[in-house]
This record gives structure tokens, C-alpha cells and sequence, in this order.
């Protein structure tokens, strides 16, 4: 039987413990030993960005990161992008503008937008476009995911108003 | 879910502390850096090792040292994106900076290193495959079979050299460090490659690439052209990697790298040689063009045609030497501008 040693990760703010075989991705730990499955598994092999989630701020791919490497670094998922019942900014303007469609790649794509948007305060269209270009939605929903992204930051950055019903610029 | 083999962990904190484990497990261990490239291939079982020796937390191999004057030094464990958006890499190496912020995507260059991609694995459509995809076409020589599928009649493996750094920074007549249990070596990096799909790399299974050793740039100018079908993504089908030392418009040196049209990079030295000394005119570059895909022997085994891959080898390297010369990227374009 391989080794389990037992590991202490910071998910979402929050420390677990976890006894699981070395050779488990975060992914699967994420979806199979901690409850979070708000992270999509999909090509499982790096070529598709679905299963990104947030290390110390920066997008990487759970399924090609090992949670033994990942000990004292911060761990942000979908679930951890805004308190429990509130949406994050982001996750607003997604559902404003439908730029989910079948939904799947979305809690990827939101945590790219997410770091995005905590380095550069009002991305253009461009900027948005490289950031998310690890990020594949095969339902080719691309226009409104820049667009809710954009509303997203000029909310974020107080120039347009939020809230549940509210409308930005580029709406 | 596709699930990783088992195997056993070491996360060292020294290279030296790296290579006693690597000498301690012999050939079923394997060293890790970002695992971009080694876990998908560990899932598609074309690497099954049973310990793996993990570099990250090795601080010493993470970092851009010194001045670009007098030649920058890059930790093998710097990751792609740190490389990409090195304010001096950015400005004096664009090259170099352009190659690594084209290595497949951001997720994927926030985990990846630039020593991880100058080793990385050589490519095949018949290798790069699930195992059950392999089992049933017979396997091929680079992992469980005994013969070469893209050329059956050769003894040899023909899978493909897919990095993108390594072609510029060969240009670059950069050196790369390598740390063993025999001591340490500084090679140039164009002597790192093998013509071997398989036996690619010229390191022993214990050395680790620790640092890229750049010379001071001096008058130099370079570019790297990548060729794939999404802009994003994709190993290069071919890369073209160019560097020119002028002075006073004159070609002082001059160096052509070809990626991903052979098991390793490949200079077009014949190509760079008839620039030496001479002014990078729009006949001169379209001749060095002619000349400098000769070399470029792209077979049936990446994406897109050959042929169009042989071919692009000469837009390409025209495209990138006019770039450096100040030209528009086709002759067409000439008279516009002039």
C-alpha cells in the first residue's frame, strides 16, 4: 500500500487535515476528501483549464498539482470566492449577463477572472482574453464571459453600481 | 477520473541533498519541477516511476540573478510566468521573454519552469495517447513497443523536440549548470540534445539542470516565431529562434534555431553564416530563408501537414530575421512602407 501521509492544507481560509496517497491530485482531494466539488474535473491532463483553482493568489491546475507540494500555501476554490449565501462581483455579472451556459467551466473561469482582476484593477478586453486563455468553454459562450468579466471590474472598482439588479456599461 | 500510478514522494532542500536521492533510487526514480509535462504523461502511463525526486522546494533554483549587461542567470525552477515578465528578460532577451509566454497557458506557466521545458519529453502522435489508445494500435518503441510507427523501417525513435525555450536560448549561446554526484559542469545549451526521440537529452539520469547562464547582451537582437494551430494551448509545430549581433548595420553574428522539426532543436548554421559581415537586406534574408529550411526534416507525427510545416520554416525564419532588420513581415508590405 502506497504512504499516506497525513497533510495539513489551507483551503478557503480554512485549515484540514488530510490522510491521503501521495499520488492524489488536488483535484481529486478537493472533490473526493474534502466535499468541495465546486472544482470540474475535465481533460485531467492540463489542456483545458476547467479544474483551476487559486494557490497563493495565482491560477493553477488541480489536476496536475500534488497536495504534498502544496503544504502552507493558500488554496482558494469556487466555493471560497465569496462568504456562505453572498456572490462574489464576478459570479454576479456571470449570472446578470448569462455568460454560463452548461456551467462547467465557469468556477474555473471565475477564479482566473478573479486573480485577474486582483492585479490589474480594469483589464481591457485583451488583457481579459490572455489571462483566459488556459480557460476552454466549450459551449463557446467567449463574448459574454469578457463582457461580465469587464462589468465585474468596473463594479469592483466603484465606477458602475452593483447590486442584484443592477445594469453596467457594457450590458 | 485518470489517476496517477503510485509512487513515493521526496521533496529534498538542497539539489545536492536532489542528486544523493536520485543516485539512492537509480532508475525508478524520476525528478518532477512544475510536473506539467511528466503527470499527464504519468496518467497516460508513458512514465511509471516509483519514487519521484521533487525540485519545487528547492530555493536555490527559483530566481533571475544579475545584470543583463553582463549576462543574466536564470534558477532552472523559475517558473515560465516569472521568466515571461522579467522586466530585464522582457527587455533585453524578447526572445526569450516571448518564448516562455507562449508555453501552452497562464494556469499552466504559473506551475511550469523554464528548466522543465528545456528538458522536456519529445513528442509523437503515437506516444503522446492514452494507454488504451497505444495497446491497441501495438505500441511504439519510445514506451512499451518495439517498433517506430511514423517510420517503420527505422531503428530509431522520430518523436519530436517540443520546447520552446531551448531553440532561443541556444540562439543565445547561452550555457546551461548541471549538478551531479560526479560534480558540477557548465555546457553551452546547444550540446544538452541528442538526435534521439527517446535518448534526447546529453544529461546524466542524476544531473539536474540548475541554472541558465546568459551572455551579456551586447548589441544583440533576437526573436522567436512559434507555429501551431490555436493560439494558445498547443506544443510548437515548428519554432523559429533568431539572434543577430550588429554593429553598425553590419551582421556580426548570427544565429538560426529550428524547434520541433527534429528529435532535438537544430541550427541552420549554413543559413546564419552567409549573414556574417554582411547588411540584412530584403534579397539577402529571402536567400538565408531558402537555406536555412534545409535542415528542417518535419515527418508525419504533430499536428498539421509536413509539408506546410517545411514550408513554413522559410516564412518564418524571412518573418523573423526582417522583423530584427526593421523590415515589414512581407515583401508585399515593402513598398508601403518605403
Amino acid at each position: 500500500m502506497p504512504a499516506k501521509p497525513i497533510l495539513t492544507l489551507r483551503v478557503n481560509g480554512e485549515a484540514h487535515e488530510v490522510a491521503v496517497p501521495v499520488h492524489k491530485t488536488l483535484l481529486e482531494v478537493l472533490r473526493e476528501d474534502l466535499g468541495l466539488i465546486g472544482t470540474k474535473h475535465g481533460c485531467e491532463l492540463g489542456e483545458c483549464g476547467t479544474c483551476t483553482v487559486l494557490v497563493d493568489g495565482q491560477p493553477v491546475l488541480s489536476c496536475l498539482a500534488l497536495p504534498v507540494e502544496l503544504e502552507g500555501q493558500e488554496i482558494v476554490t469556487v466555493e471560497g470566492m465569496a462568504p456562505p449565501g453572498q456572490l462574489h462581483p464576478l459570479q454576479q455579472a456571470f449570472a446578470e449577463l448569462g455568460a454560463a451556459q452548461c456551467g462547467y467551466c465557469t468556477p474555473g473561469i471565475l477564479l482566473t477572472s478573479m486573480a485577474l482582476l486582483a492585479d490589474k484593477r480594469e483589464p481591457t478586453r485583451d488583457e481579459i482574453r490572455q489571462a483566459l486563455s488556459g480557460n476552454i468553454c466549450r459551449c463557446t459562450g467567449y463574448t459574454k464571459i469578457l463582457e461580465a468579466v469587464e462589468l465585474a471590474a468596473l463594479r469592483m472598482s466603484g465606477e458602475v453600481a452593483g447590486g442584484k439588479h443592477g445594469r453596467g456599461a457594457t450590458a | 477520473m485518470m489517476r496517477l500510478p503510485p509512487f513515493a514522494y521526496l521533496a529534498p532542500r538542497s539539489v545536492g541533498e536532489a542528486v544523493r536521492m536520485m543516485v539512492d533510487h537509480g532508475p525508478e526514480a524520476m525528478f518532477v519541477a512544475g510536473g506539467t509535462d511528466l503527470y499527464p504523461n504519468m496518467k497516460r502511463r508513458q512514465f511509471e516511476p516509483k519514487v519521484l525526486v521533487g525540485l519545487r522546494g528547492i530555493q536555490e533554483l527559483v530566481g533571475v540573478r544579475g545584470e543583463a549587461t553582463t549576462g543574466l542567470v536564470i534558477g532552472a525552477g523559475t517558473t515560465l510566468t516569472d521568466v515571461a515578465e522579467h522586466a530585464a528578460v522582457r527587455g533585453h532577451l524578447p526572445a526569450l521573454a516571448t518564448a516562455a509566454g507562449l508555453v501552452s497557458t497562464p494556469p499552466l506557466r504559473n506551475m511550469g519552469t523554464i528548466g522543465g521545458n528545456v528538458c522536456v519529453d519529445t513528442r509523437c502522435n503515437y506516444y503522446n495517447q492514452s494507454y488504451q489508445w497505444r495497446r491497441a494500435i501495438g505500441f511504439c518503441m519510445k514506451k512499451d513497443g518495439d517498433i517506430c510507427l511514423v517510420a517503420p523501417g527505422s531503428p530509431r525513435c522520430w518523436a519530436v523536440s517540443s520546447t520552446d525555450t531551448a531553440p532561443v536560448l541556444w540562439s543565445l549561446g547561452a550555457r546551461a549548470r548541471l549538478v551531479g554526484v560526479g560534480g558540477e559542469r557548465v555546457v553551452p545549451v546547444a550540446s544538452l540534445f541528442k538526435d534521439d526521440g527517446i535518448d534526447y537529452l546529453a544529461k546524466a539520469r542524476d544531473e539536474v539542470l540548475t541554472e541558465i547562464l546568459l551572455p551579456p547582451v551586447d548589441g544583440l537582437r533576437c526573436a522567436y516565431l512559434k507555429l501551431r494551430r490555436r493560439g494558445s494551448f498547443d506544443f510548437p509545430v515548428l519554432g523559429v529562434a533568431v539572434a543577430l549581433g550588429l554593429d553598425g548595420g553590419r551582421v556580426k553574428t548570427a544565429k538560426i534555431v529550428l524547434g520541433a522539426v527534429a528529435s532535438r532543436p537544430r541550427e541552420a548554421a549554413e543559413a546564419g553564416a552567409l549573414l556574417v559581415g554582411e547588411r540584412p537586406t530584403p534579397a539577402l534574408i529571402a536567400e538565408v530563408a531558402e537555406v536555412a529550411a534545409r535542415p528542417s526534416k518535419p515527418l508525419d507525427n504533430t499536428d498539421l501537414t509536413h509539408p506546410y510545416r517545411k514550408k513554413m520554416t522559410k516564412v518564418f525564419v524571412a518573418r523573423a530575421l526582417r522583423r530584427l532588420a526593421g523590415l515589414p513581415d512581407s515583401p508585399r508590405d515593402e513598398e508601403e512602407v518605403a
